[in-house]
């Protein structure tokens, strides 16, 4: 092999390896972008962060809309959660509060997590928490019973045929 | 020069015995060793799958406990799919695209080198916790399907993930070594007048092949590295409790998985219309609508991937848009088909074991093609995804498709690598053989999936029995007559009857300029090319 291929060759390589380092660069680019896509578009019924309260939006009277809530415990976490309600009928733009409950059963102090999930994933984005206590960690001493609020209002932006929300919470187990 | 020189006259005297083998650096002996390394996979892979198909007998559990069938299944994936299929294809690479474009070699040989020897090191690490469990070291190997994705946070938690893990990032650099070290080649060593649409077929599937590995495999290491680091480390890319996201991992995995289909596809396809105008005694068909259908499909394989994840909760409207890409793939797909049909049209065919293979990977390639055309139907989906109709599906796409073109190659290329002809019987057979068993093996499988039975389990409904009886024995059949193979092989390399330089008539090629075996440096001075 002569000298001007082989530097034609290392030439060649040299920008192919730079295409690796830009592919595994793309491939963790797509983890913050994964999650911005969902929070725009409500992809997976992912809802957005704490909103400011009450907004004076105005409250469309003539229109009701059932919120369902529903909760799931995963593997791995002993603890009791539950709505202290299931279902609610709000006006769109109406602030409403409910709670759910959680008991640690164990002799242990446990860290869980709630995750939420709104159905149908195109009315995520418009369903608003001002208060949640998925924002945060819960912490529970062995035996604790805990009222954990949930305050939040409909958007009136909400299509038309959406007639029912639900509003899934899954409680993961937070480990250290 | 003087180093140039000193260069020449070392390669002239290879090292004798197992050194020659360790350290050569030359392309035909690295694509010998490629090709006997993915052999051997070949048979670890099947194996394992034989365990599985005797689970699988008869209903209720008799040999093995659900996890040992869990490891035994994506073994059998993942030393199929990344240590049989992908070297071999490699193998096949360097042992032909050297000749096919008038070069004396590979253009980077030390890499090659490196490139091979890293994957025994690879497999050895993917079955070491296999082995491990049984002196009651570990959990075992990984057994969460060759995706990765069947939860690999906390519902198996062994050494064995960690093992695969670190198997992904060794195969991956094989990989890119070999993938990198093709398209320079291909595009800087051609012979004088070998322009890139003169390029044989093969070449061309191969060029693309490498650019699809290039650019998806860094993705499949990165989703490896962040699965091990929340396994390990702390953080929390795939974690929901701490606000990551699992169907991330799924969209990672199969953002590289989906392309790597097409990657295991594409050399098979590329070589299938060697075969068929040689034994039609025409030109190559369609050669440029075939270069353009590959390069389409490439793209099309970057913009397809959640179609394996219709049933993960994705809004309706991606649902949708995936379904029609996925379609849109049949397109380009049939440009290769009707192709392939186009070049035995009319032609004046004979049915030497090459084409009997490359006959049967047409047919059985395109059921694998049709049976895709049903799966990403979004309401259809629903009810096959994850039963035995994907397993059916993708088994005619590999089994019938990869696999069934590299056996044509390895019966054409043989006589070329030996220099002698192989036994032309057994070589039929071993076709018929094949094609029957394989048949006998997957078509219950595809009505058991149409009726519900799921994949990945370890056990069925008893309304499954016979049909799982019968893929059984047509699975256990057809291991038992790839081993006439091996004979096949080994006979053919200690003698038979001479090969001539062309070795078949009809046979069109710059490697069939060269006298059979070749010598072990050719094309020193580049042919000139028309």
């Amino acid at each position: 092999m002569d000298e001007a291929l082989r530097h034609k060759n290392w030439r060649l390589t040299i920008k192919l390896l730079l295409m690796v380092a830009a592919a595994t660069g793309f491939a963790f680019a797509l983890v913050p972008f994964y999650d911005l896509l969902c929070e725009v578009t409500g992809l997976n019924g992912k809802t957005g962060a704490a909103v400011q309260g009450a907004q004076a939006s105005k409250v469309d009277a003539a229109r009701w809309v059932t919120v369902e809530f529903t909760s799931t415990v995963m593997p791995g976490m002993s603890w009791e959660f539950r709505p202290a309600q299931t279902r609610m009928r709000v006006h769109p733009g109406e602030t409403a509060r409910i709670s759910y409950l959680a008991r640690n059963p164990t002799n242990q102090v446990m860290t869980g997590q709630a995750v939420p999930s709104v159905s149908p994933g195109w009315a995520a984005q418009h369903f608003n928490k001002i208060e949640c206590f998925c924002f945060q960690r819960q912490v529970l001493k062995p035996g604790e019973v805990k009222e954990m609020p949930l305050v939040f209002f409909v958007s009136p932006e909400l299509p038309a045929e959406v007639q029912e929300i639900s509003l899934s919470y899954t409680l993961f187990p937070v480990s250290g | 020069m003087t180093e140039a020189i000193a260069d020449v006259a070392h390669d002239h005297r290879p090292p004798a015995g197992i050194m020659r083998w360790l350290t050569t650096t030359n392309h035909k002996d690295l694509g010998i060793l490629y090709m006997s390394f993915g052999g051997l996979m070949f048979f670890i892979g099947g194996a394992f799958i034989m365990a599985v198909r005797a689970e699988l007998l008869l209903p209720g559990l008799q040999l093995l406990s659900p996890g040992m069938y869990n490891q035994l299944f994506t073994l059998h994936a993942l030393i199929m799919v990344f240590g049989a299929i992908m070297p071999f294809a490699t193998g096949l690479n360097n042992y032909l695209i050297p000749l096919m474009i008038g070069a004396p070699d590979m253009a980077l040989p030390r890499v090659n080198n490196w490139g091979f020897w890293i994957l025994p090191f690879a497999a050895i690490l993917l079955l070491i916790p296999f082995f491990l469990q049984f002196s009651g070291t570990g959990s075992g190997a990984t057994g969460l399907g060759w995706m990765m994705h069947n939860t690999s946070l906390d519902l198996q938690s062994g050494i064995g993930i960690d093992f695969a893990i670190f198997t992904i990032h060794l195969l991956g650099i094989s990989s890119l070594t070999g993938a990198i070290n093709v398209v320079v080649t291909v595009l800087n060593m051609r012979a004088p007048g070998m322009t890139l649409m003169k390029m044989p077929l093969f070449v061309w599937a191969w060029l693309i092949t490498a650019f699809m590995l290039i650019l998806v495999i860094p993705v499949f290491s990165a989703a490896a590295t962040m699965l091990l680091t929340d396994r390990h480390f702390g953080t929390h890319f795939f974690d929901a409790a701490n606000g990551g996201d699992p169907i991330l991992l799924q969209h990672l995995i199969w953002f590289f998985g989906h392309p790597e289909v097409y990657i295991v596809l594409l050399p098979a396809w590329g070589l299938i219309p060697h075969i068929l105008a040689t034994f039609s005694r025409k030109p190559v068909f369609g050669y440029r609508a075939q270069v353009y259908a590959l390069w389409a499909i490439c793209f099309l394989s970057f913009i397809v991937w959640s179609h394996h994840m219709l049933t993960s909760g994705l809004p309706l409207a991606a649902e949708v848009y995936f379904m029609y890409s996925t379609m849109a793939i049949s397109v380009p797909t049939s440009v290769l088909v009707f192709c392939w049909l186009g070049a035995i049209w009319r032609g004046a065919m004979t049915f030497e074991t090459p084409m009997l293979f490359a006959l049967g990977f047409v047919a059985h390639f395109g059921m694998g093609a049709l049976t895709g055309m049903i799966l990403p139907d979004v309401a259809v989906n629903a009810q096959y995804h994850n039963s035995y109709v994907i397993v059916s599906h993708f088994h005619y796409t590999f089994f019938g498709g990869g696999i069934f073109g590299m056996m044509a190659a390895v019966y054409y290329w043989l006589p070329k690598f030996t220099g002698h002809m192989f036994d032309e019987k057994l070589g039929r057979l071993h076709f018929w053989l094949t094609t029957i068993f394989f048949n006998m093996t997957f078509i219950p499988q595809w009505f058991a999936g149409l009726d519900g039975m799921p994949r990945h389990i370890a056990d069925f409904a008893l309304r499954f029995s016979t049909m799982n009886l019968v893929s059984s024995v047509g699975a256990f059949l057809l291991g038992l007559s790839q081993l006439l193979m091996v004979y096949i092989v080994v006979k053919c390399v200690r003698g038979g009857p001479k090969a001539t330089g062309q070795v078949w008539e009809g046979a069109q090629g710059l490697e069939f300029t060269l006298p059979s075996p070749p010598p072990r440096h050719t094309f020193e001075t580049p042919p000139e090319v028309k």
